[in-house]
């Protein structure tokens, strides 16, 4: 009897929601086309740019796309070692 | 001047020759000439969903090659005037024609015919680009299911590259009751993930199981829900407005006998 009503309240979705989440996920992938050259070339292009304003470490570097609740984020995780001063004069 | 449609979908298995079958018969049904091409060679269908298959002499192959008219390997469809199925060739491989061959044939065949249905292959290589060669538009067919969604979306990318904008969706086998229970994904559901137009929905139906072992296109069966679909699908690529039918109309018989007695 417990186990009849603790079935009847649990709040588990149903399965279209279970299946359309997977979908928004999948076709977000699918259509940014990411292959993991795509984000090599990513990667490799920021750690040019970057490493012009700060000495990173490249070995620590990751960057991914963070698909969550309604949005799809990069996230890049760099390891900064050192700042570098000149940049600001340099660059003016 | 015709107008060559190609049916597509990506994902096997979702209906795509039994939705050509259909939609041909069902515009023959309303007074056009129709012209079915089977693009799916090696791997030919179109002729039994339509019970034709004992009248194949020539194919698409052969007219490609040059090996017969255009004229003598369609084949007239006795019970629908005016539709005519051009076969695929069966023991050849997808690239015994080239998306040249395809183009000219599908020129040809829009001369004499104010539709031409082309059945894509499923699949993205070189059967998906030849049966897409010559259309002009596009409609993509889809069922309620991850992959088969995932797939659509993928084909209509790739028709938007080839310059087939705005294809239409089909949405077919679609279980009402399971909708409803909400383990089913729904019409709105599809059209808001893929962002195109719907062109029709077919429910589920064992009544296409039947008409199809008997090689008969369910469009005729006045009877059935399916039936009904395609036919609306029909008027709506005649450029008519045709509104989604009930689809929760006619449940099974427990739902109609509380309707009866006034549960429902």
């Amino acid at each position: 009897m417990l186990d009849f009503l603790m079935r009847l309240f649990r709040q588990s979705p149903a399965s279209k929601e279970i299946a359309k989440e997977r979908l928004r996920l999948v076709l977000v992938h699918d259509r940014a086309n990411v292959s993991p050259e795509l984000l090599k070339l990513l990667k490799d292009e920021l750690v040019q740019v970057i490493s012009r304003y700060m000495e990173i470490d490249e070995k620590g570097l990751e960057v991914t796309l963070d698909t969550s609740e309604n949005m799809v984020a990069l996230v890049a995780s760099i390891p900064v070692r050192r700042i570098k001063r000149a940049v600001k004069a340099a660059s003016v | 001047m015709g107008e060559v449609i190609v049916i597509t979908s990506g994902k096997g298995g979702v209906g795509k020759t039994t939705a050509t079958a259909n939609i041909g018969a069902g515009l023959a049904m309303r007074g056009y000439k129709v012209a079915l091409v089977d693009a799916d060679i090696g791997l030919r269908n179109l002729d039994v969903v339509l019970g034709l298959e004992n009248r194949i002499v020539y194919d698409l192959v052969d007219v490609a090659h040059g090996h017969c008219r255009l004229k003598q390997a369609l084949i007239k469809d006795k019970r629908f005037d005016g539709l005519y199925l051009l076969p695929a060739a069966q023991t050849k491989d997808k690239t015994a024609v080239k998306p040249e061959q395809m183009k000219e044939i599908c020129h040809q065949l829009k001369e004499e015919f104010d539709y031409v249905i082309i059945d894509c292959p499923a699949g993205i290589e070189q059967g998906f680009k030849n049966a897409i060669a010559g259309a002009e538009k596009a409609i993509v067919v889809t069922t309620p299911e991850v992959s088969a969604v995932r797939d659509a979306d993928r084909v209509i990318g790739l028709l938007e590259a080839a310059d087939l904008r705005e294809p239409k969706l089909i949405i077919n086998r679609l279980r009402p009751r399971m909708v409803k229970q909400g383990e089913m994904m729904n019409i709105d559901d599809i059209l808001d993930i893929l962002a195109v137009d719907l062109l029709g929905v077919i429910p589920e139906d064992e009544q296409i199981i039947v008409t199809t072992n008997k090689g008969e296109p369910v469009v005729q069966d006045q009877r059935s829900r399916s039936g009904e679909a395609f036919r609306n699908v029909a008027r709506r690529i005649l450029g008519e407005e045709v509104p989604l039918m009930d689809l929760e109309r006619n449940g099974n018989l427990f739902a109609r006998l509380r309707k009866i007695i006034g549960l429902g």
